[in-house]
């Protein structure tokens, strides 16, 4: 009888370890795993594009090297997700204070057509004076597109004209140009800020 | 079209007329709009965004099927979505059904009052009149403070 229970006992805990690895396999290798490398945007260094800032200056991923950045994507036509994200972003900087001087943030458009340099310098003016309006030929703004791994795809509206699906998460990179982390689009300000933090810490440590 | 308003609180301004049609209504005179607010547009090329909150205070359910403003030729419920790879896209939302006690939000990044054809520009400082259609023929129409184009919120 005993030895008949430690069997059932033992079944039932190699039952219970089983799950258990089973639950962590589809956690971090299985169907739940976070994306492959591969998804992940390639560190700054590795990017290669040529896009011209809303001040006419010529820059590239090796501009943002040297200060921890974020990059977003957008267009100044979009009603609704890009005013929000620049204007959460624009509160994050404000909360920074004076250490958002230290950072690069830059704003690519997906819809070059319409977001010229003059239309970029407009439409940044009303935000954080620290972010940085980027455009550029259509072929290099798909280089910087694929570098960070985020899409976008033009769509028609009815009336003619034509809206843009883009990536809407902000990502974030050290000051050597890897990345730290994503924030996605309508997360909390809690957690956005202390991930920028973590973004500037990691310069830190990364000097010393 | 547009009335030059001075206002100290955005809130204050928010002047609903509910009910302006026929006696025979089910529901939409029990609508109460809350939270409205836009951003200012730079210019009539891009469209604009409003955002407010429809509470339905009353027993029946009610269906927003349409929006009217003087401001735009085409104002649309539209949606912006985020699906798991963080891509964000925007549809027309179609109607809208708000059961009794229950309230929609219009909301950044979400549902919001899409102004596709501006007449003129939205400016900051002034408001404009928006006029929410419902199922039953009943028609709310409330005044929409213009805020900053960084606004997050009805609050600024």
């Amino acid at each position: 009888m005993q030895r008949r229970q430690l069997v059932l006992y033992g079944a039932a805990g190699a039952g219970v370890l089983g799950l258990t690895l089973f639950v962590g396999w589809w956690r971090v290798d299985g169907p739940s795993a976070p994306k492959p490398a591969g998804q992940r945007p390639l560190p700054l260094s590795a990017m290669d594009f040529r896009l011209t800032d809303h001040e006419g200056n010529e820059v590239g991923p090796e501009t943002l090297i040297g200060r921890p950045t974020m990059v977003f994507f957008g267009f100044t036509y979009c009603p609704d997700v890009c005013p929000t994200t620049l204007s959460d972003i624009s509160g994050w900087l404000e909360e920074l204070g004076d250490e958002a001087a230290q950072i690069n943030v830059v704003f690519i458009t997906v819809d070059p057509a319409r977001d010229t340099v003059e239309a970029m310098a407009e439409y940044v003016g009303y935000f954080h004076p620290v972010i940085r309006g980027w455009t550029g030929p259509e072929d290099q703004i798909a280089r910087a597109a694929e570098g960070f791994r985020a899409s976008f795809e033009r769509v028609p509206t009815e009336g003619g004209g034509y809206t843009m699906n883009h990536t809407a998460s902000v990502f974030l990179f050290d000051a050597e140009g890897e990345l730290v982390t994503m924030i996605d689009y309508h997360e909390p300000r809690e957690f956005a800020v202390p991930k920028i933090r973590r973004a500037l810490t990691e310069d830190v440590e990364g000097a010393t | 079209m547009v009335k030059k308003l001075r206002y100290s609180n955005a809130l204050a301004v928010l002047l609903t007329v509910a009910g302006l049609s026929a006696p025979a209504l089910a529901g939409s005179e029990d609508v109460v709009v809350e939270n409205a607010w836009s951003r200012a547009s730079i210019g009539v090329n891009r469209p604009g965004a409003a955002y407010l909150t429809v509470r339905n205070t009353g027993e029946d359910a009610v269906t927003l099927t349409g929006l009217a403003t003087p401001l735009a030729m085409m104002p649309e419920i539209h949606e912006s979505k985020t699906n798991s790879d963080g891509v964000s896209s925007m549809a027309p939302a179609g109607e809208i059904t708000i059961e009794p006690g229950q309230s929609v939000a219009l909301e950044p990044g979400g549902l919001h009052a899409m102004l596709m054809k501006l007449q003129e520009p939205m400016t900051e400082g002034e408001t404009f009149p928006l006029t929410l259609t419902f199922s039953d023929g009943g028609k709310v129409t409330v005044e929409i403070p213009i805020l900053g184009i960084a606004a997050r919120g009805p609050e600024g």
